[in-house]
């Protein structure tokens, strides 16, 4: 990767350090820049791992009663693949994302506090070496050996020493104590310097929308990760000092450790897709060559999803014996959420609509992105409805529902960000036709998994279960479920090929390669540690627009 | 009943045959009616906007009209999905308040319900019988319903009770006691299983209820009565089941064994399954399950007890003498 500064010992003719000092460099660095990188590069190890996880069960999965793995094993790779996946990829890669992009889109020279920057990702990388150190040394539930199998929301009381009596549950609450901890630390940090660190003339009412959106999820952090790593100091305590918080056999409540869960996991989803909705809501209106559209509806609309997040943890619950009072409440709250979510994809349909729309690739997957999230939408709908979810929570259904928002809607965003943000972090452009090549992969890939996935739920298919027995109606979707998993998996290696070719090769991108709005586009590609070489001062949203176009600039409007 | 929908699977909860998972039904229809005319809306949007606006070669390089927004339209996408949501809450609620507050009537069958890992206890309070695995109730004709009423417990860890044509799923916790009925309208065998992860085996803890006439279930209640069969050509299989751990963890009514740990062994042979229905209750597979029940069904916590082959096959012998 590129250091971004300048060359340090001109007299020696060359700019290249020696291997074992460039490393000291990043080890050791402060830069919000290299800190996002090494979020995002931790995050994409962690995706081949969780992916490979995921093949594994699908392959045991195509055919019924097949012995490719042992029920063991499948359990370890179902509560692995999900905790990776959440913990230690889609965290860091928002998380990393932020990281590099907030400060410079602001006029920052860094993030509020450095080192604790530094600290909070060095707390989520050991978290991700803890957990994977379980399969060294780890026992799981009875007779079952290592690795953590106790599903990605570990319910009590099969966390309980009497069913975990190894110490695989250990390692996945340590993994998720410590990595909790430095999520907080981000998210304080990234609130922090949005409300503190924000360049001249640039308001709250000025600010991207990728800025305000990561403002929300921070705070959002801030709220739902604090329980979950409240609730695994309790697990401990339960686990070796007697505590009996969640122990059933002693009068402990299982319901409660659910309810801490899902008090964070739900807000977590928001945490997830908030900085993916700031993606879409960057790259939809540069590809649309439009502002964003009801820029102002867009902030309350998220902030709106922020707080209603917070009250709809329970739609988690609805068949672990609420009351119907409590179970109408929850379907309340979670409908609402529908409104301010489709305010949103209403918006960003404004924005495209008379517009003039360059299909580059990462406007690609935004496009994708919107027709998935607004499909992720409705099934959640229909998950809203209690009655409904108590026919298809617990099932593939409820499996493909949630893939479709984390991979369809999150990952695809996520894709358009790493494309659109690629060559001002390597100042390099990436190749457009491999690009394309990905996109169609993955998404031929994604459709035949995760639309094909409803069924077999629909059909009477619980999800964590190693193996079925065959005339249930489910072999036909199972296999071609798992062949859409080999899509995604050439597609995920001809985006890496993409990102390592372009990374040597690609063409020199310059600045300001998409024509763009924000103030990353104005320093150099990559920017230098410093960012900009005087701070920046705006007059509207986006000062580029005011620059490029005197004669019409946005601070007329706005 | 969508037509046919039993035959894409026994367990499709398209094809309800209770009132619980019929109310249900035509919830899912009215919400999947609804949410399918968003689709169509939103979608027919997306797509008329990706193609009418997309850039065409030729076009020239002049930025289109900016339009930072309008309160009207904004007014309209937020006050239409208020109205709709509102609609789809009210619908939810009214099926909840049905299937949730309904009270047990006259003549109600009562059933407690316990999980374990991996199998599941029968207890009918009223009518003195306990068995495992294989759930029968009577088929409730809606003039004069009889409703079965489950108090769902569990032994150990969370399961969930999940019979997609009869009901949805309610969970069974630990300390803490679950409800649900059903009033199943047709007789026949309904598939199902656990469907909250509860450990190695969840996946091969399968359920069947058996829905049968009244006059078949009264028999069946009537034969599950009965103590056990005595029956002394099976004397020795007997003797080394006393005689070993069997007894700590299954009952024989009428005889010294009285463990509860595992499934309640009175009438095994009226059970078409074994190993909660992971395997068809046959002469081989009983003896594979007692040799080593591991083998039919990996991670299971009933051991090998290390019998030799003459005494596997005396303690089935006794196995099928218990009708």
């Amino acid at each position: 990767m590129s250091t971004g500064s300048i060359a340090w010992d001109a007299t020696a003719g060359t700019t290249r350090k020696p291997l074992v000092e460039t490393l000291h460099d990043w080890v050791t660095t402060v830069d919000h820049k290299r800190l996002g990188i090494m979020y995002v590069l931790f995050a994409l190890l962690f995706l081949v791992i969780g992916g490979v996880e995921a093949i594994i069960m699908r392959i045991q999965l195509m055919r019924p009663l097949n012995n490719f793995v042992s029920p063991e094993v499948f359990n370890r790779m179902f509560t692995m693949h999900g905790t990776t996946m959440i913990f230690f990829v889609a965290m860091p890669l928002v998380f990393g994302f932020a990281n590099y992009l907030v400060p410079i889109m602001i006029g920052a020279r860094d993030m509020a506090f450095p080192r604790l920057n530094a600290f909070s990702f060095w707390m989520t990388a050991l978290g991700g070496l803890l957990l994977y150190s379980s399969f060294i040394g780890g026992d799981g539930l009875y007779g079952a050996g290592n690795a953590p199998d106790v599903g990605w929301f570990a319910y009590a009381p099969l966390t309980s020493q009497t069913f975990s009596p190894g110490h695989s549950t250990d390692f996945w609450t340590l993994a998720l104590l410590v990595s909790g901890v430095g999520s907080i630390g981000t998210a304080i940090n990234l609130v922090t310097t949005i409300l503190c660190m924000r360049c001249p003339g640039m308001t709250l009412g000025r600010m991207p929308l990728f800025a305000w959106l990561n403002f929300v999820m921070g705070g959002l952090v801030i709220l739902a990760v604090s329980p979950l790593t409240a609730a695994q100091l309790m697990l401990m305590v339960d686990r070796y000092m007697g505590g009996h918080f969640f122990d059933t056999q002693a009068g402990g409540s299982a319901v409660m450790w659910m309810h801490f869960f899902w008090v964070f996991g739900h807000p977590e989803v928001y945490v997830l897709v908030i900085p993916a909705f700031g993606i879409a809501s960057e790259v939809i209106p540069v590809f649309s060559r439009k502002a964003i559209f009801g820029y102002p509806v867009m902030v309350g609309a998220t902030v709106a999803i922020g707080f209603i997040s917070m009250s709809v943890w329970a739609h988690h619950m609805f068949t672990v014996g609420m009351t119907s009072g409590a179970n109408t409440f929850f379907v309340m709250t979670t409908m609402a959420i529908a409104v301010p979510t489709g305010i949103k994809i209403f918006n960003w349909l404004g924005t495209m609509w008379g517009g003039k729309i360059h299909f580059r690739v990462p406007m690609m997957f935004c496009v994708a992105f919107l027709f998935q999230f607004l499909i992720a939408g409705l099934t959640g709908v229909m998950l809203a409805a209690a009655p409904f979810d108590w026919q298809l929570t617990a099932s593939y259904f409820v499996i493909a529902h949630f893939h479709y928002v984390i991979v369809g809607g999150i990952l695809f965003t996520l894709f358009a960000g790493f494309y659109y943000w690629f060559p001002k972090v390597t100042g390099r452009m990436y190749h457009e036709r491999l690009g394309q090549l990905h996109f169609w992969l993955f998404f031929i890939g994604f459709h035949l998994t995760f639309d094909l996935m409803h069924v077999p739920g629909i059909l009477g298919m619980p999800r964590r279960i190693y193996t079925y027995e065959p005339g249930r109606g489910w072999e036909i979707w199972n296999v071609l479920v798992s062949v859409g998993t080999l899509f995604q998996a050439v597609g995920i290696l001809v985006f890496a090929a993409n990102l390592i070719w372009s990374y040597f090769r690609g063409a020199v991108a310059g600045n300001d390669p998409w024509d763009a709005w924000t103030l990353e586009w104005t320093t150099s590609s990559p920017p230098p540690a410093y960012n900009f070489a005087t701070i920046p001062e705006v007059h509207s949203r986006r000062p580029l627009w005011d620059l490029k176009h005197p004669e019409d600039p946005d601070w007329k409007y706005e | 009943m969508l037509p046919s929908a039993q035959y894409l699977s026994p367990t499709n909860i398209f094809a309800p045959i209770s009132t619980p998972a019929d109310t249900i039904f035509g919830l899912s229809i009215f919400v999947l009616a609804v949410t399918g005319a968003i689709f169509l809306v939103v979608f027919s949007l997306l797509v008329y906007a990706a193609v009418k606006f997309r850039l065409r070669p030729g076009d020239d390089s002049r930025e289109p009209a900016q339009i930072y927004g309008s309160a009207q339209v904004e007014l309209a996408w937020t006050v239409i999905p208020v109205l709709i949501v509102v609609v789809l809450f009210l619908a939810a609620a009214r099926v909840i308040a049905s299937i949730q507050n309904a009270v047990p009537p006259q003549g109600a069958i009562h059933v407690t319900v316990i999980g374990h890992q991996y199998w599941w206890e029968y207890r009918y309070p009223d009518l003195k019988v306990v068995t495992a695995n294989e759930l029968h109730v009577p088929v409730s004709d809606p003039a004069h319903p009889t409703p079965t009423f489950l108090t769902l417990l569990s032994a150990d860890t969370d399961h969930s009770f999940w019979v997609p044509r009869l009901a949805g799923k309610t969970d069974l916790i630990p300390n803490h006691p679950n409800h649900m009925w059903i009033d199943p309208h047709q007789t026949g065998l309904y598939l199902g299983q656990c469907s909250q992860y509860c450990g190695v085996q969840h996946a091969m803890m399968l359920l069947r209820v058996y829905v049968d006439t009244r006059a078949d279930f009264d028999r069946w209640v009537a034969q599950q009565s009965q103590p056990a069969a005595v029956n002394e050509v099976a004397s020795e299989g007997r003797r080394i089941f006393e005689t070993t751990a069997c007894v700590n963890c299954h009952t024989v009514a009428g005889t010294p064994a009285h463990g509860r740990f595992g499934p309640d062994l009175t009438h095994l042979m009226s059970r078409d399954t074994i190993a909660s229905g992971a395997t068809r209750n046959t002469h081989e597979k009983l003896r594979a399950w007692i040799r080593d029940p591991n083998v039919l069904k990996p991670g299971c916590l009933m051991p090998a007890m290390g019998l030799s082959d003459p005494q596997i096959d005396a303690v089935t012998s006794y196995m099928e003498t218990l009708r």
